[in-house]
């Protein structure tokens, strides 16, 4: 019984990643109805550059975190503005693979910088373990719990709440109607990127200390679609959710089943859900006019 | 767009548009079967690579570019192909058994995975085709007593009664293989389920009032597909006569949807045309990483600086990185690919000196959504 505690534990703090990446392609979904491919890539590079702030340029942690923070979302920005921008309109197809083909150029780009080898990254939080009666939790997880509970609860208000934010729920709907009510269409896009990028750069800060920082950890980003897909894809507190989800499902399936299930297990939910309830477990039933 | 005029019903039905088109084609099959007679085994080794992807980009072409299904796990289906085959070969099944059977059960599949398609479309649908792909793949893995693995299992080479099939003969299977798959996909697309994979495409709804039958249509478009992936598969385990799990990763799903995309996403032609080109990626790449940097020395004068350009194109992630621009610049840049470039040169003269780039221009929609469709 202990074990599976302690599983699920781990799992979530996994499944808590998955849901930041996840965050990452439900704002940019949610505002601009684009599935962004990199964004587990963007993961990466946040991580790789929070090596080179905290650990080469030797700042300190909370100044190196903001620092990668801002340079990553003027990173979206750019993206947004040179590959993304001139094929908005054209079909959802040429967008996917647009942007998996500048994931292909970030990871590439990534491994001639940084190199191939496995890079560390020390954090306040690299020696703590936190004693919960019988269970043991390192301070590193439970950075990523609380950070990602933090990060849902901020975009959840932001997006309910700010006008910036119900001007991208409607940019979603319908760009042109939008644009006609005096909405800066194109100034959304960006920010919506900007901040999509922003959530990756935390997710892959809060990552490094617990897996090594390499060109591949953008890969994790293929986990994260479960995550998004069993959330609804447009639901932020779904896609938090979806990911907890998928991370239980992946470790307690990497525990109790025979070896190989773990890779997968993700997948056969993702496979599942899309067979019995495409629209997620939070997304309602939207119904198109023609 | 660019309209031909049509001035009969007949038109419409014949295989070739043109006289022109009979001729061309026809010396392109003469010039193809000839090759071996003229060319050097590594030519030819080439030449079968391309007719393997044109094979398997005629598939996609039918699937995405005409029936508007995604699929990024197409190298699920070559898999399963070429499986079929290194397993059928095992056993001394001869070749014209399991080629067909290969295709025949890899359309089964096709048409299981196609069975989802019809609650998804757009995103969620290249989703869980990338799911497919990647459980797919660890199967392959996992399951040793018949894909032994991550060893991977040598293919023994085919035979034709009792003959071995040779590289020369390999060389007109496929040959034989690409012709087949070619007159399937145009006789598919001039006959009513064309039309209906075109009618669904452009829009689901208005298809279904009109009587199409999504379900059957997208599960066929899915089924033929994946089938002509199988035969694909069959042709590329004995081109290798080596396969393991690691070759149908995710990378080779990507590799093959580039097909399309540099060739023009619904041309058939296209499929060729981005075939060619996948194929030369790698030769020219040698070649570039050979000879650039000695011409970057030559041009600066400075020993490091060769030295710098030689050790960035060595870097292992050169490939992808000019994967990944092509992508993005077909994209942004010739979203019709090659195939409509080659239209526009042709219209280019057609009209000269009345060309209008706006002819080709595509129309951008910024109302429609693919949400709760």
């Amino acid at each position: 019984m202990i074990d599976f505690v302690q599983q699920t534990i781990s799992g979530i703090a996994v499944g808590c990643v998955y849901g930041l990446i996840a965050l990452g392609f439900v704002l940019i979904y949610k505002a601009t109805e684009v599935v962004n491919f990199a964004q587990g890539e963007l993961m990466m590079l946040g991580a790789f550059l929070s090596y080179t702030f905290i650990a080469s340029l030797g700042l300190n942690y909370w100044l190196g975190f903001a620092a990668c923070v801002i340079c990553m979302a003027v990173l979206g920005m750019a993206m947004e503005r040179l590959v993304v921008r001139p094929i908005l309109g054209y079909p959802q197809f040429s967008i996917v693979m647009a942007t998996i083909g500048l994931g292909m150029v970030l990871r590439a780009l990534a491994g001639m910088f940084w190199g191939t080898d496995d890079l560390r990254i020390e954090t306040p939080f690299s020696k703590g373990v936190v004693h919960m009666g019988p269970l043991v939790i390192s301070a590193d997880n439970l950075s990523i719990i609380v950070a990602t509970a933090l990060l849902c609860v901020i975009l959840y208000s932001f997006f309910r709440f700010t006008r910036m934010g119900v001007a991208m729920q409607a940019v979603s709907q319908n760009m042109l109607a939008a644009y006609y009510m005096g909405i800066p269409v194109k100034k959304m896009f960006a920010a919506i990127w900007a901040i999509s990028a922003m959530v990756a750069t935390t997710a892959g800060i809060l990552l490094a200390p617990i897996t090594f920082i390499h060109a591949n950890l953008g890969f994790l980003g293929l986990k994260a679609f479960p995550a998004a897909v069993l959330g609804g894809f447009t639901s932020i507190p779904g896609a938090l959710a979806g990911g907890v989800i998928i991370g239980i499902v992946e470790t307690l399936s990497g525990f109790y089943l025979p070896e190989g299930f773990k890779d997968i297990a993700a997948y056969v939910v993702l496979l599942a859900v899309l067979l019995l309830r495409p629209q997620g477990l939070f997304g309602g039933a939207a119904l198109k006019k023609v | 767009m660019a309209f031909k005029i049509r001035t009969g019903y007949e038109g419409d039905l014949n295989l070739f548009k043109t006289p022109q088109s009979v001729a061309s084609y026809g010396v392109l099959l003469l010039l193809l079967c000839a090759a071996p007679f003229v060319l050097g085994s590594y030519f030819l080794s080439q030449i079968v690579f391309v007719l393997i992807y044109t094979i398997v980009g005629i598939g996609l072409v039918l699937l995405s570019g005409y029936a508007g299904q995604t699929s990024i796990g197409h190298a699920a289906f070559l898999a399963i192909g070429a499986y079929t085959a290194a397993n059928a070969a095992k056993f001394g099944v001869p070749i014209y058994i399991y080629l067909p059977a290969a295709g025949l059960l890899t359309g089964l599949v096709g048409w299981l995975v196609g069975l989802p398609a019809l609650r998804l479309h757009g995103i969620y649908l290249a989703i869980a085709t990338f799911a497919f792909a990647l459980i797919v793949e660890e199967i392959l893995a996992r399951w040793e007593t018949v894909t032994n693995g991550n060893e991977g299992m040598m293919v023994k080479p085919a035979s034709v009664f009792g003959e071995r099939l040779g590289e020369w003969g390999l060389y007109y299977l496929c040959i034989g293989v690409t012709v087949f798959v070619i007159v399937i996909a145009v006789n598919v697309i001039r006959s009513p389920t064309g039309r209906a994979f075109l009618a669904l495409r452009d829009s689901e709804t208005a298809a279904r009032s009109m009587g199409v039958d999504s379900a059957r249509y997208k599960t066929f478009a899915f089924a033929l597909s994946a089938g002509m992936t199988g035969l694909a598969g069959v042709l590329y385990a004995h081109k290798l006569s080596f396969i393991s799990p690691e070759m149908f990763t995710l990378a080779l799903s990507i590799e093959f949807v580039m097909i399309i995309i540099i060739g023009g996403i619904a041309s058939l032609r296209g499929a060729a045309l981005g075939a060619v080109f996948m194929i030369m990626v790698d030769p020219l790449l040698v070649f570039v990483k050979d000879k650039l940097p000695a011409l970057i020395g030559a041009i600066t004068g400075s020993a490091m600086a060769q030295d710098k350009a030689s050790v960035l194109l060595a870097a292992p992630g050169v490939k992808s990185l000019i994967f990944g621009l092509i992508i993005i610049f077909f994209i942004i840049y010739e979203p019709m690919g090659l195939d409509g470039r080659w239209m526009k040169i042709k219209t280019w003269f057609k009209a000269f000196p009345f060309y209008k780039p706006a002819t080709f221009r595509r129309q951008k929609m910024y109302l429609k959504s693919e949400r709760g469709r």
